[in-house]
């Protein structure tokens, strides 16, 4: 225990010191009487002639043995009974309400959390609520979108097969067209350069092959 | 210009009771005075009760906390029943020391016979103290825990010499700081005085210089004023620890 350790030191410490300085002083103090005492005009050099300490004149121990026992007596009886029940009573009542208002500001800041804890709360709700809305909204859009382009893709491919249809009987129509032509040039031709009537079967079948030949 | 002469005990009062010389004296004077001044502090300060206290009520609030701790701390909890006794010895020594730096006052904590009698009280009372406690298991507290056995012969009468020795530098230790304070206060102011008478004029130069060391004593004076107070009652606070605890 340093604490402890540090106040013996200081209690020692002191009572060296005032040792020390009651022999020192004494020793001045003599010198100083004496001194007084030789002077011409000392007025009360001859009242203690006998010199010494007036502490240590035993006449004087009973009377100070005496009123100390009865002064410290009273003041113990005074304090243990009567002044320190009084500020002990005071610091109690004191420390009492401090605690209660302590306690109670206590129990209004939980208040004041509870409160606090049900507004965020509300606001987390509401704020949960509101991304889920946001969350459906852009879904919806989402699959508006896709139907649309679907419905899109769909009507384009729709088309797209109508054209190729179209083009490839206008293809069949043109290739009809000029099967038909050539068959009769065919026929035409030879009957004008060999005078052979080709009949309508034959040719046909030769402008077949031939275009069967060209086409592979 | 005897520096002793303050310390002179004289009587206001003559009683004499069963033989002895009990007259009321100048050092009775300040006793009673003391007491008085205490309980008018302790009283007065506390008329009103307040919930927030006021200067006088702070200063008599102050000195019960002061020396609460102080017993707390150094005596320990079980000390709690004696806080009214060390509040006592703390008050009467730190009022008797405090009305001596009145000038023209007497300080009866200077007196050896006053201060011996203080200590004796608290060595009385700390050993019946332990006496009741532990019985006669008190007195192993005159041998260390744990020293050997042959050292006996030699530990126990150190123990026993310094334990009857506590009322002894108890009370010297205050009585000479009292002491020895008040009688260099007065050593200085008569140097003072004497240059004055000695050297005229130039007196009234040289003499400044003691009384500058007086000025600074008065305020030292004042430190070891409430030191000696405060160190009597923490060294009676340990004896009541010693008492209760018998280490």
């Amino acid at each position: 225990m340093p604490n402890l350790l540090a106040k013996g030191r200081l209690a020692r410490w002191s009572g060296v010191a005032g040792a020390s300085l009651v022999t020192l002083t004494t020793m001045a103090g003599t010198v100083l009487a004496a001194a007084a005492e030789h002077a011409p005009d000392a007025a009360h050099g001859g009242e203690h002639a006998s010199g010494g300490l007036p502490q240590l004149n035993p006449a004087n121990f009973p009377t100070q043995i005496f009123w100390l026992a009865l002064t410290f007596g009273v003041l113990y009886y005074l304090m243990s009974k009567k002044a320190l029940p009084r500020v002990a009573e005071v610091l109690e009542a004191r420390q009492e309400r401090i605690s209660r208002d302590l306690a109670k500001a206590a129990q209004l800041k939980e208040q004041a959390e509870a409160v606090l804890a049900q507004v965020e709360a509300a606001l987390a709700g509401a704020r949960s609520e509101a991304q889920a809305l946001i969350g459906k909204a852009s879904a919806d859009i989402e699959a508006n979108n896709q139907a649309r382009q679907a419905a899109l893709n769909a009507d384009i491919a729709e088309r797209l097969r109508t054209a190729e249809a179209s083009i490839a009987a206008a293809k069949e129509q043109a290739l009809t067209n000029i099967r038909t032509a050539s068959t009769d040039i065919v026929r035409d031709i030879t009957g004008r350069l060999a005078g052979v009537e080709v009949d309508q079967a034959q040719a046909d079948a030769a402008v077949a092959a031939v275009l069967e030949e060209r086409r592979g | 210009m005897d520096p002793l002469h303050q310390f002179q005990i004289h009587s206001l009062f003559q009683i004499v009771l069963g033989g002895y010389d009990v007259s009321f004296t100048n050092s009775a004077f300040y006793m009673v005075v003391a007491v008085a001044a205490i309980y008018a502090l302790l009283v007065m300060g506390m008329a009103n009760k307040s919930m927030v206290p006021g200067r006088l009520q702070s200063l008599a609030e102050m000195s019960y906390e002061f020396v609460a701790n102080l017993v707390r701390d150094n005596a320990g909890h079980d000390a709690r029943p004696y806080f009214p006794f060390v509040f006592a010895i703390f008050m009467f020594v730190l009022i008797g020391n405090m009305i001596g730096m009145i000038p023209y006052t007497f300080t009866f904590t200077s007196h050896i016979i006053v201060t011996f009698a203080l200590a004796a009280t608290v060595f009385v009372f700390v050993t019946i103290l332990a006496l009741l406690k532990h019985g006669l298991h008190f007195f192993t507290f005159f041998m260390p825990h744990g020293a050997p056995v042959a050292l006996a012969p030699i530990l126990i009468p150190i123990e026993v010499i310094s334990y009857v020795m506590r009322p002894v530098s108890l009370s010297i230790r205050l009585f000479a700081n009292m002491m020895a304070g008040h009688t260099m206060l007065k050593v200085f102011a008569g140097f003072t005085v004497m240059m004055i008478s000695g050297l005229g004029a130039l007196g009234f130069v040289t003499g400044l210089v003691p009384l500058a060391i007086n000025v600074a004593l008065t305020g030292f004076e004042f430190l070891v004023a409430f030191l000696q107070a405060y160190v009597f009652s923490i060294l009676t606070c340990l004896y009541i620890r010693d008492a209760l605890e018998l280490h």
